[in-house]
C-alpha cells in the first residue's frame, strides 16, 4: 500500500467554499443592514433577528427531523434566506408573522425541493409573497424612518411608490406627485417608507461595489436589469413626463435595488450563463416596470424576480455559452 | 493590454519557487527503468533483451507506426529486465531496465556544448533526424513530433508557435531552459520553421517570466520572423488552442487540430530537444524537471536521464518532506499523482511536485449551488455542473450534444467549484463513455 494519496487531477483548490460565498453576501448586506437600523431603530432588530434565528433553526430541524440528511444550517445560505426575508419586510411586522415566513421560506420554498441547490424560486421572496397574500394589511402598512424604540406601535405610512401610483390613479400631473416626495438626497440616502432593508439605495450599492470585487457575483445580472428600467421608464416618461415618473425615482425607490443586486443574483435560481443571465435580467426589468406603471400593486419586483425565477430552467435548458471552437454554420 | 485567450480560465497561485534556479545536472542513477510507451500512439517495439550491453543513445525499441517513437538508452551499460513496471499513470507498462556502467556514447553524437548555429538540412533531413531522436511534445502531451511537423496533404501551416507559456503552477523546467539556452532555442526555431517551411514564428511566454520575456525578445531581433508576445498570466495558456487563439486570434474548430488553421505549435522544451537532435545528433535521453514542493527544502531544476527513478530527484533536494501526503508527476492542475517514488522520469515529466499533506485530500462535495463558477472557468465553453449531472445518470448520449469530447482535462472546472465537486473526475468518466460510442458508431 501506499503511504501517497493518489487521486485524479487536479491537485489544488481555489479554497472557495459555499460558507465562504453566503457569508461574502452577508457582509455585502451589512452597510444596508446598519442604515436600516438608524431609520428604523428597534424593530429592524427585532425582525432580523428572529427571521435569520428561525431560517437557521427551521432549516436545522427540517434536516435532522424531517430529511435525514447531512446538516448545513450553519453553512451560511440560511442566514442569507433571513437576513433577505426581513429586507423585504416591514419594520414594524409583528415577530411571529416573521416568523411564519421564515418557515414557509426554509421549509417549503427551500427544503421541499431537496435543500440548497435545488430550490426553483428564492426562498426570502417567496416567504415573502406568502406573508403579503396572508396579511395584507400588515405587510402593506410601513413605519416611518426615524422612530428608534417604537416596534409594532410605530406611526405609519404610505411608501413612495404606493403615493405615487395612488396619485396617478387620481389622475395628478408627476411634476406635482415629486413635490410632496422626499428629495433625491434623501431617497438615496434611504430616508423614506419602505420595506426594512431596501430603502438606503447608497448602502445598497455599497454593497454591490462588494460582490463585485470579491468575485462573488458577475455584473450581468443586475446591471441588465438596471440597465433595462432606466431604457423602459426612460423612454415612457420622455413620451409622457406628466403620467410617467423618472427612471431616478424608479431606482431609488421601493426594492428594485435590494431586488436586483441581491435576490436576482441568488446562484440557485438565476441562469448559469451569461447570454442567460442578461435574457433575465432584462426579463425582471421589463416585468417590474410592467407591474408598477400598469399593474395593480405599486410594487413589482418581487413578483418579476420569482417569475424569472420560473424560466430559469427553461433558459438553462436553451441558452447554450459561446463554446470554444464552434464551427459557425450560414 | 496584454493578450490572452478569451474564455475562462483560472488564477491558481503561482508558487514558482524555483524559478530562478540554474540547472544542475543529476548524477546518473545507477539504473533506469524505461518504459515503451511514453507518448501518445502504438507503443515502441524493443529491440534488446536481457544481458544486451547498450551504450547511451543506443535506440532500444523503435517506433511502433506512424504515430509513435523511438526509445533510446539513456545510459551505458548492461540490460537488466525487459518486463512491466509501475509508471507514473500506476499501470505496468513494459520497460527495459538498465544497469550503468561507465559512459559511453553511441557514435556521431557531438558532445560538445559549443553552439552550433547554421545548418544545411532540408525539411525532409530535419523530419527524419527528429523521427531518429524519438522527440515527442515535452510539455506534458508527449504526441509525437514528426506527426505534427509532417503537414498533412491540402493543408498549410503558416505559423510555427513556441509554446513558452508554462502556465502550470509550480513548474519553471521551461523557464530555466530559456534563461540558460536563449542562443540553443533560437537555432531550434529556425530549424522548426525550416522542417515546417513557415516564415513566422511567435513565442507565447507569460507576463510572469519578464526575465525570459526580455532575453528571448532580445535575441529575436536577429532572427527574420521570429516575435515574443508577453501574455497575461492565466490558465491555461499553454493549451494549444488558447495559445493559439491568444497570439493570432485563430479558433481552432471543435474536434480540429492547430493546423487547421494555419498553425504548428512546440513547446520550447521539444524546441530545443530537436535543437540537440539536428544540430549534435543527441537523441532524447534526457530532460529538465522540475521539483518542488512547499515543504520541499531545495526547489530545483535537474537535467535529468529519462529512466531516472522519482527517488533520485527526491533525494537530490533534500529528501521527501515530513509532511508528504501526495507526489504529482507534472504540475497541480494536470500532472497525474504517483503511488510510489520507484516510477521512473519519462519524456512528458516536467516536474515532480511534492505536496503536503494538509493539501492532498479533497475538500468535502456539496450540493451543487449553481453558482455558475464553472462555466465561466471553463476555457472551453462547456458547462460543467450539466456534464457531472448526466455523468452521475449515465446520459452519455447527451453529453456527446453538449460537447463533453472538447473538454481539454484542465481541471479549472473542479478548482474552482465551491462545493468542491469533482467535476472533472465525472466528465473524465463520460468522455470514456462517449468514446466508445463513438468508437461504435463507426464500426
Ligand atoms: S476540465 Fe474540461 S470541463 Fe473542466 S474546465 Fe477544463 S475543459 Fe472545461
Ligand atoms: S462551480 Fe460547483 S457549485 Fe458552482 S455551478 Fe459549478 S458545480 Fe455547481
Amino acid at each position: 500500500m501506499s503511504i501517497f494519496t493518489v487521486s485524479p487531477s487536479p491537485h489544488v483548490h481555489s479554497g472557495q467554499s459555499v460558507p465562504r460565498l453566503m457569508y461574502g453576501v452577508v457582509i455585502a448586506l451589512l452597510p444596508a443592514l446598519a442604515v436600516s437600523v438608524f431609520y428604523f431603530g428597534i424593530g429592524m432588530i427585532i425582525i432580523t433577528a428572529v427571521s435569520v434565528i428561525s431560517c437557521v433553526l427551521f432549516e436545522f430541524l427540517f434536516q435532522k427531523y424531517l430529511l435525514k440528511n447531512p446538516s448545513t444550517h450553519l453553512d451560511g445560505s440560511a442566514a442569507l434566506t433571513g437576513l433577505l426575508l426581513a429586507f423585504c419586510l416591514p419594520a414594524n411586522l409583528p415577530w411571529w408573522m416573521v416568523a411564519i415566513g421564515a418557515l414557509v421560506s426554509i421549509g417549503i420554498a427551500k427544503m421541499t425541493f431537496g435543500g440548497l441547490g435545488n430550490n426553483i424560486f428564492n426562498p426570502a421572496l417567496v416567504g415573502r409573497v406568502f406573508l403579503f397574500i396572508s396579511f395584507p394589511a400588515a405587510m402593506t402598512s410601513y413605519p416611518k424612518p426615524g422612530q428608534w424604540w417604537e416596534y409594532m406601535d410605530a406611526t405609519t405610512g404610505a411608501t413612495p411608490l404606493g403615493i405615487m401610483s395612488e396619485s396617478l390613479a387620481n389622475n395628478m400631473p408627476v411634476s406635482e406627485i415629486m413635490a410632496g416626495m422626499p428629495s433625491n438626497l434623501d431617497l438615496f440616502l434611504g430616508k423614506m417608507l419602505g420595506s426594512a432593508g431596501e430603502v438606503a439605495a447608497f448602502a445598497l450599492l455599497l454593497g454591490l461595489v462588494y460582490l463585485l470585487w470579491k468575485k462573488i457575483i458577475s455584473w450581468h445580472i443586475p446591471v441588465s436589469i438596471l440597465l433595462t428600467v432606466i431604457i423602459f421608464t426612460g423612454a415612457l416618461s420622455l413620451g409622457n413626463p406628466e403620467k410617467y415618473p423618472s427612471p431616478l425615482f424608479h431606482l431609488l425607490t421601493g426594492g428594485l435595488l435590494l431586488g436586483a443586486i441581491f435576490m436576482a443574483t441568488d446562484y440557485v435560481t438565476s441562469p448559469m450563463t451569461v447570454k442567460g443571465m442578461i435574457i433575465y435580467g432584462i426579463g425582471i426589468g421589463v416585468i417590474t416596470i410592467l407591474i408598477r406603471t400598469f399593474g395593480a400593486y405599486p410594487e413589482g419586483v418581487q413578483f418579476a424576480i420569482l417569475l424569472m425565477n420560473g424560466f430559469t430552467p427553461l433558459i438553462n435548458k436553451y441558452v447554450k455559452p459561446k463554446r470554444f471552437g464552434e464551427v459557425k454554420h450560414g | 493590454m496584454l493578450k490572452t485567450f478569451t474564455l475562462g480560465g483560472v488564477h491558481p497561485e503561482e508558487n514558482k519557487f524555483s524559478s530562478h534556479k540554474k540547472i544542475e545536472v543529476l548524477p546518473v542513477p545507477p539504473v533506469v527503468t524505461i518504459p515503451l510507451s511514453q507518448h501518445i500512439g502504438a507503443p515502441a517495439k524493443v529491440l534488446v533483451n536481457k544481458g544486451d550491453r547498450v551504450k547511451i543513445g543506443q535506440v532500444i525499441a523503435e517506433s511502433g507506426g506512424f504515430v509513435s517513437a523511438n526509445i533510446h538508452s539513456s545510459v551505458s551499460g548492461t540490460v537488466l529486465k525487459v518486463e512491466a513496471f509501475p509508471d507514473s499513470t500506476g499501470y505496468r507498462r513494459m520497460s527495459v531496465q538498465i544497469q550503468s556502467e561507465g559512459d559511453e556514447w553511441v557514435d556521431g553524437v557531438d558532445l560538445s556544448t559549443d553552439l552550433k548555429k547554421d545548418f544545411d538540412f532540408s525539411s525532409e533531413e530535419i523530419i527524419q533526424k527528429i523521427i531518429a531522436s524519438g522527440l515527442v511534445g515535452l510539455g506534458g502531451a508527449t504526441f509525437p513530433s514528426h506527426v505534427k511537423l509532417s503537414i498533412p496533404q491540402g493543408k498549410k501551416a503558416e505559423y510555427l508557435i513556441v509554446n513558452a507559456v508554462e502556465c502550470e503552477p509550480y513548474l519553471t523546467a521551461d523557464h530555466s531552459l530559456m534563461l540558460e539556452k536563449g542562443e540553443e532555442i533560437m537555432v531550434g526555431t529556425r530549424i522548426m520553421m525550416k522542417a515546417l517551411k513557415v516564415e513566422k514564428a511567435i513565442f507565447g511566454i507569460e507576463n510572469n517570466k519578464p526575465d525570459a520575456i526580455e532575453l528571448m525578445s532580445r535575441l529575436a531581433e536577429r532572427e527574420k520572423g521570429i516575435t515574443v508576445v508577453a501574455l497575461k498570466v492565466k490558465y491555461p495558456q499553454g493549451g494549444e488552442k488558447q495559445l493559439v487563439q491568444a497570439l493570432i486570434n485563430r479558433e481552432v474548430p471543435s474536434g480540429a487540430l492547430p493546423i487547421d488553421v494555419g498553425v504548428v505549435a512546440f513547446n520550447v522544451g521539444s524546441i530545443y530537444a530537436a535543437y540537440q537532435a539536428v544540430q549534435k545528433n543527441k537523441p532524447l535521453i534526457e530532460r529538465v524537471v522540475t521539483v518542488t514542493g512547499k515543504s520541499v527544502k531545495n526547489p530545483s531544476n535537474f537535467l535529468t536521464r529519462i529512466g531516472t527513478p522519482v527517488q533520485a530527484l527526491i533525494d537530490a533536494v533534500g529528501g521527501l518532506p515530513e509532511d508528504t501526503g501526495k507526489v504529482v508527476n507534472g504540475g497541480p492542475m494536470m500532472g497525474k499523482a504517483i503511488s510510489s517514488l520507484d516510477v521512473p522520469v519519462v519524456k512528458g515529466s516536467s516536474g515532480i511536485l511534492v505536496i503536503p499533506d494538509t493539501e492532498a485530500n479533497r475538500h468535502e462535495t456539496e450540493n451543487c449551488i449553481r453558482c455558475s463558477k464553472c462555466v465561466s472557468a471553463c476555457p472551453m465553453g462547456l458547462e460543467p455542473y450539466l456534464l457531472m449531472s448526466l455523468a452521475e445518470r449515465e446520459y452519455f448520449g447527451r453529453m456527446e450534444t453538449e460537447k463533453v469530447m472538447d473538454c481539454m482535462e484542465c481541471g479549472s472546472c473542479s478548482y474552482t467549484c465551491p462545493s468542491s465537486r469533482p467535476l472533472l473526475d465525472y466528465i473524465r468518466l463520460g468522455k470514456g463513455n462517449v468514446t466508445q460510442i463513438i468508437r461504435a458508431r463507426k464500426n
